[in-house]
């Protein structure tokens, strides 16, 4: 075998290699989504997180903007602050409503985002003012109970 | 036999020091070999001629075995995934366990078997032919004509390997899940590439293989430099350099993967 037939192998070998690279990164991995492009962070504070996990989805109905870029606790106010890296494409009112939801009955924690009515649009680290926090399975059933304790004196009359 | 403390003592002494040696040994040999390593991008044909023998003809046993260890974690994963109802995260198991573990490591396996091994027995050859001693008389420096370039292949080529093993194993899960068993294509692909994230998993993979490229290739090369020149000294070093080789790996593998992988979550 000469040195031409070893340089074609090679190549057609590396070649191939980086086609591999290729195909794992834009058919696996999604480098072709909108986290290259550029973005502005806001931030939105949560009584109670739930489950979220850094790198979460941030969707506006159903759809994509952006994923939560860290989660920290404010140590004075005792709330969860979320930042979100939302995509440049898309702008969301002052008066957006941010929320913690739950995509199916187990799977993961996103956050939603509602945009309102007024004609102002936020910004690079602006604060997300109206949040709802996650549902927490306990206290949804401990507020259940509670209330089934207040109606059982009205029952057994 | 009555067991003699005195001689016992002595011979955990031996199997220390002997070990420290080797290991002692090895370190001064990788530094020998870096240091020369910038002479072989002078003369690029050797190192084609390595990546030929080590990467190219290692390019069948890795995408055939990575397109098998694909289909059974398909057929596996979606025999579990099944009984919870949510089969389409069938693509987000195979491809996360393929690019973050299994794709460097299995690559990195076979490599030390396929190819290692026989990087050690033509060095050890070569040993024990004097054809390294030769070349030291012409003033050829044999671990920049020689090991370097072998050294390089190994690192060079497994992260591609690796790649086309985790890309073959994708495909594989894809022909049984999708095609056979009849999972949703869109949601076989679009959970995969909402999981996988391209800095955290697959940057991270490619590091991990190109770690253990440094780690097979420098044991493969050591163990053929310095196997004792004999038909059993060379078939002695074969044989370490792959138990060595798979031993290195693994254990690497849990150290960058605790280093990488933890606290993501």
């Amino acid at each position: 075998m000469n040195r031409s037939k070893f340089d074609l192998a090679v190549g057609a070998f590396v070649a191939l290699g980086i086609l591999a690279l290729l195909f794992l990164a834009m058919k696996v991995g999604n480098l072709a989504g909108f986290d290259t492009g550029t973005a502005y962070v806001i931030e939105a504070r949560f009584d109670n997180i739930g489950g979220l996990k850094v790198r979460a989805p941030v969707k506006s109905a159903g759809v994509v903007v952006g994923r939560v870029e860290s989660i920290n606790l404010d140590g004075e106010t005792y709330e969860a602050v979320a930042r979100l890296r939302i995509s440049s494409a898309f702008r969301f009112s002052k008066d957006t409503i941010a929320t913690i939801l739950t995509s199916g009955l187990l799977g993961e924690q996103y956050i939603g985002l509602e945009s309102g009515g007024v004609p102002e649009y936020l910004t690079q680290g602006d604060r997300v003012m109206k949040t709802q926090s996650a549902m927490v399975l306990e206290k949804l059933i401990s507020q259940f109970l509670f209330n089934k304790a207040a109606e059982t004196p009205g029952q057994t009359k | 036999m009555k067991a003699d403390p005195i001689a016992l003592l002595t011979s955990l002494g031996h199997a220390v020091t002997s070990r420290l040696d080797r290991l002692g040994l090895a370190t001064r040999f990788a530094i020998a070999v870096f240091s020369v390593l910038g002479v072989v991008f002078v003369r690029f044909g050797l190192i084609i001629r390595e990546l030929y023998f080590s990467g190219v003809r290692s390019l069948s046993i890795v995408i055939v075995s990575g397109l098998f260890v694909g289909m059974v974690l398909a057929v596996q994963g979606y025999e579990v995934l099944q009984r919870y109802g949510s089969t389409e995260a069938l693509g987000v198991i195979v491809a996360l366990s393929l690019v973050r573990e299994l794709g460097p490591v299995v690559t990195a396996l076979l490599f030390a078997g396929r190819a290692s091994s026989a990087v050690t027995a033509e060095i050890g050859l070569m040993r024990a032919t004097d054809q390294l001693a030769a070349m030291d008389m012409m003033a050829v420096d044999p671990l920049a004509r020689v090991i370097a370039p072998r050294f390089l292949a190994a690192i060079f080529s497994l992260p591609l390997l690796a790649a086309l093993f985790s890309a073959a194993g994708i495909v594989g899960a894809w022909i049984i899940g999708v095609k056979l068993i009849g999972i949703d294509d869109g949601a076989f692909w679009s959970q995969m590439q909402a999981s996988v994230d391209v800095r955290i998993d697959i940057v991270n993979g490619v590091l991990k293989s190109v770690v253990f490229g440094v780690a097979v290739g420098l044991i493969s090369v050591f163990e053929g430099y310095f196997a004792v020149p004999t038909a059993e000294g060379v078939s002695t070093a074969t044989t370490r350099t792959v138990v060595t080789s798979s031993l290195a790996v693994l254990l690497l593998d849990l150290v960058l993967t605790v280093m990488m992988f933890r606290g993501l979550n």
